[in-house]
């Protein structure tokens, strides 16, 4: 069996989104390896609730890295320190007995908090309302291997539509900006025949929106690709850039 | 006695009852369809490919989940991929084949004719998903690329890495948020469905609690459609999501929806094992690793050299041994099964000895690394990040889990309930894998019954009956608000001494011992009493933080849990009825010398639909007895 380790977690409390917040310290014993970090968090509340105070509220669902909803600032990285890795998916083995972890929720204006770790991230999906999409209603494709996609294009694509829209980019950007979200849905559909005839439209309508939710502009840290835990590449914002200039060009404006 | 369940199937030949309905069905015109407010809880594949498809078609949608945004709904963990006849590979498939299939895997207790409507339209899903930007993987030829799973014997599978559920959820999501952006769906996340609202006997509104501000809320529509998912979670430990449930489906049959075939579970042969007791969720390996992987156990117990250093004679490779012409692809029932067999032996592998291993030596020798990186390479990533080891170089350690749930509320053929106006799709109906589901089938039948049944279904409804007017402020409404209010009130009035979570965790363990991989008379009895003391406790003595004013996920925890201990017990008493041993309900009284299933045709081939009661005499069971006139029951056999 491997050894127990004792970890102490600093936490940042907020009862509401106009509350003011503090970080609470608290100690967790018994933790080992093989323990999610989530885990250990949920160790912690189920002390907290037994000892009458209330747990600490953050979102997660499915534990497997792919819905999303997770993501706490960790030790000030966002998922905190393995590569490719969301909260949920982060072990107990990638720290040593007697750490303390400083845990903290996303922070930007166009994420407010609704309790502790959890934040509000619906501009997410108005960016996408705004054009993430292929308008093709139901009923109306043709068959599947009517268009032929070179196994590069789909490829690049997917790495691209992996995006479990988390937050960290936003979380890690020194400017708060959501391009690399944007740009990852931009650079899904921009690669594919079928997202092509309104690649144009698209590009400019989720810009705009993401720049109307109050997100900033990027400026080329990388902090975002560093804290994905789909490792999307920043060549996507550049893929975006492309994508807006040659729309603005062909429409001339 | 029982009474008898008409499932409304249409007359005529199995191959064309689909076209004669759509045919011959009523249809809301077109104008008149902006007149109508559906209500659709639950943005999965079902619920999110419906939402689409019927505001494209002028409803107006209003859309209900209990995640912060629809595209995170549990469907985004499918891994696998789907399956469709398109016979792309040229395998010698076709729509009879996967139907058959179908119905031979769910061992003949699924309803013949929904089933062939599902094979008939998964060509059509392909088709869709495609058209949306749903990057399938291909062939470098550009072609899409297929795969074969578990219980067939062609390749129809089609998939995106090992996360094809995420593909195809942001599919939908997407279709769903071009009609948001139109107008003609209003999405209302981080909402909890708490009950259903009933108005002349027809299914007429929700009550919701906002899961940031704690309110409760009232929506009114022409009709309900349930897409709510699986309840494996009242196991504590599934594959499942966190915030999967059954509590807007068991709401429903609180209300007067028959629950169907509650029993039916299917408990998946490849998750990594448990680790420790502070364990809060298993995860899948995905089943397609089994094309490529090769599961085996030493052949002698108490073998406890490491995997590498076992030499082939001293290896068992069980399912090879015992099922040669399907291999490790045998159905997930049976794979599980004798996993779980090969550890009572005490041949199971690592700390805990219950596991088995799968082992990909051998495809890496002949396929090459980069092959297999290709196709599983996300999985083998997940599988490292979590038990730390590298499953390149060392073999996986497997175990099976509970990963799915056949049963769930009942429908007929137009996936309407017993309630006028209540639709249930996805897998929170329990249509059409009878008592065990093929992979690759869920993803399937979540958006048949999305992109291609409900709008045909719903209008028939909806253009055969006069709607008047409901409004949220009348005495249903307040009657159901006021009932929702009061259970929350009770169960934070409690301040016991022991968590939801413990309560969870030892339900869980009665279901898993009892309700599980293999179940018997005196354990189902004993079961339904250590539910029922469990659920009484409960409420005596569960301790649930803080108050409903404000986002209180031990809340929404504690009322979850509540409608666990009272579905658990009916799953008990359904699985004890059942004398018989068919899919994933394994019965050990009901089995062949060497450990085969044994089913009982003459007695049992229905389904069993309970009426909720809180009488005397507990549930009642209604059955639909299936007719099997196009397939022959035969025992499942893949030796
Ligand atoms: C790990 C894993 C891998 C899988 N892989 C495959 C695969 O490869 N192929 C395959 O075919 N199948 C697979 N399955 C099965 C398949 O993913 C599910 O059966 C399917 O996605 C269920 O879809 P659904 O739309 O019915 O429900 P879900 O996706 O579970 O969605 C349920 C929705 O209902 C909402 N909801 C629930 N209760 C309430 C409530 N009370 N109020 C408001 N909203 C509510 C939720 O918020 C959510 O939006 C897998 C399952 C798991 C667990
Ligand atoms: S809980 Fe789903 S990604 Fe972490």
């Amino acid at each position: 069996m491997s050894d127990r380790m004792t970890i102490h977690l600093s936490v940042w409390r907020q009862a509401g989104p106009e509350s003011s917040g503090a970080f609470e310290n608290y100690t967790v014993n018994d933790v080992n390896e093989h323990m999610s970090f989530l885990e250990v968090l949920d160790v912690l509340n189920e002390t907290l609730i037994r000892k009458g105070e209330l747990p600490v509220e953050f979102d997660h669902d499915c534990r497997e890295g792919i819905c999303g909803a997770c993501g706490v600032v960790i030790n000030g990285v966002a998922h905190g320190p393995q590569k490719r890795t969301a909260s949920c998916q982060l072990h107990m083995r990638q720290f040593k007995d007697g750490d303390t972890i400083v845990v903290e929720p996303w922070r930007a204006d166009a994420f407010p908090i609704i309790r502790d770790l959890v934040v509000d991230r619906s501009a997410f999906d108005r960016i996408i309302e705004a054009g993430g999409y292929v308008s093709v209603s139901t009923g109306n494709a043709p068959d599947a291997n009517a268009v032929l996609v070179p196994k590069d294009d789909v490829d690049r694509a997917f790495d691209y539509a992996s995006c479990i829209g988390c937050g960290a980019c936003v979380a890690a950007c020194p400017n708060a900006s959501a391009s690399l979200f944007t740009a990852s849905k931009i650079g899904h559909l921009a690669l594919l025949p079928q997202g092509d005839p309104e690649r144009s439209h698209r590009v400019v309508a989720m810009v705009d929106q993401m720049q109307k939710e109050g997100f900033g502009d990027c400026s080329n840290h990388a902090e975002c690709e560093a804290v994905c835990p789909k490792g999307i590449s920043i060549s996507s914002i550049a893929l975006m850039r492309r994508e807006y200039m040659k729309s603005l060009v062909s429409s001339g404006g | 006695m029982h009474s008898v369940l008409a499932s409304n199937v249409p007359p005529g030949r199995l191959e064309e009852k689909w076209d004669n309905y759509k045919s011959r069905v009523k249809l809301v015109n077109p104008a008149n369809k902006r007149n109508h407010t559906v209500l659709i809880v639950g943005t999965g594949l079902a619920g999110a490919s419906a939402a689409a498809t019927l505001a494209e078609l002028g409803y107006q949608v209003k859309s209900f989940c209990i995640q912060d945004s629809p595209r995170r709904a549990h469907s985004i963990a499918a891994q696998g991929g789907i399956n469709a006849a398109k016979n792309y590979p040229n395998d010698g498939d076709t729509i009879w084949r996967l139907f058959y299939d179908t119905i031979k895997g769910g061992d003949y207790r699924s309803r013949e004719a929904n089933v062939y409507r599902l094979a008939q339209v998964s060509n059509e899903i392909i088709d869709q998903c495609v058209a949306q930007g749903v990057p399938f993987a291909r062939e470098y030829g550009g072609l899409l690329d297929n795969r074969s799973f578990g219980g067939a014997q062609v390749s129809r599978t089609f998939y995106a890495r090992g996360q094809t559920g995420q593909q195809l959820l942001l599919g939908a999501y997407q279709a769903m948020s071009r009609q948001a952006a139109a107008g003609n769906v209003k999405m209302f996340s981080r909402r909890e469905m708490l009950d259903l609202v009933l108005v002349d006997g027809h299914a007429r509104g929700i009550v919701t609690r906002n899961l940031v501000t704690g309110e409760i809320e009232r929506y009114s529509g022409d009709a309900v459609l349930l897409c709510t998912g699986g309840y494996g979670n009242v196991y504590y430990l599934s594959t499942n999501a966190k915030n999967s449930n059954v509590t807007a489906a068991w709401r429903c049959h609180r209300r007067g929806a028959y629950f169907a075939n509650p029993c039916f579970t299917q408990i998946h042969p490849t998750c990594i094992p448990v680790s420790g007791d502070y364990q809060s969720k298993l995860t899948l390996m995905s089943e397609s690793l089994r094309n490529d992987g090769r599961v085996w156990v030493p052949k002698n117990p108490g073998d406890e050299r490491a995997p590498n250093q076992i030499p082939e004679h001293d290896r068992d490779y069980f399912l090879e041994r015992r099922y040669p012409a399907f291999g490790n692809l045998v159905p997930r029932d049976v794979a599980s099964r004798n996993a779980k067999y090969a550890c009572d032996e005490g041949r199971g592998v690592g700390d805990t000895h219950l596991a088995v291993y799968l082992d990909f030596q051998n495809s890496i020798e002949r396929l090459g690394r980069q092959r297999i990186e290709e196709r599983y390479g996300n999985l083998f990533e997940m599988y490292e990040r979590i038990t730390g080891e590298d499953p390149y170089q060392v073999p996986m350690r497997i175990y099976p889990a509970v990963h799915y749930t056949m049963g769930g509320l009942w429908v007929d053929y137009e996936l309407m309930t017993t309630i006028p106006g209540l639709f249930v799709l996805g897998e929170a109906n329990f249509s059409d894998h009878g008592a065990n589901r093929l992979g690759a089938s869920a993803l399937m039948q979540g958006l048949a019954d999305g992109y291609f049944i409900i709008p045909y279904t719903l209008g028939n409804y909806l253009a055969g009956s006069k709607m008047a007017g409901v409004d949220p402020s009348g005495d249903a409404f307040s009657e159901a608000e006021t009932e929702s209010r009061s259970r929350i009130d009770r169960l934070l009035s409690v301040q016991g001494n022991k968590t939801v979570t413990e309560y969870h965790r030892e339900l869980g363990s009665i279901m898993w011992d009892d309700v599980g991989m293999s179940r018997n008379e005196d354990g189902l009895k004993s079961a339904m009493g250590r539910i029922a003391s469990l659920r009484e406790e409960y409420w005596q003595n569960v301790l649930v933080p803080g108050d409903a004013t404000y986002h209180n996920k031990y809340l929404e925890f504690a009322g979850r849990v509540a409608d666990f201990l009272e579905l658990a017990e009916l799953m008990a008493r359904d699985g004890l009825h059942r004398t018989e041993s068919c899919g994933g309900h394994f019965r050990e009284e009901y089995q062949t010398p060497d450990g085969e299933a044994v089913r009982n045709d003459d007695l049992m081939a229905y389904v069993a639909a309970w009426e909720f009661s809180q009488e005397e005499h507990g549930p009642r069971m209604h059955a639909e007895y299936l007719e099997f006139e196009n397939v022959r029951l035969t025992t499942r056999s893949y030796k």
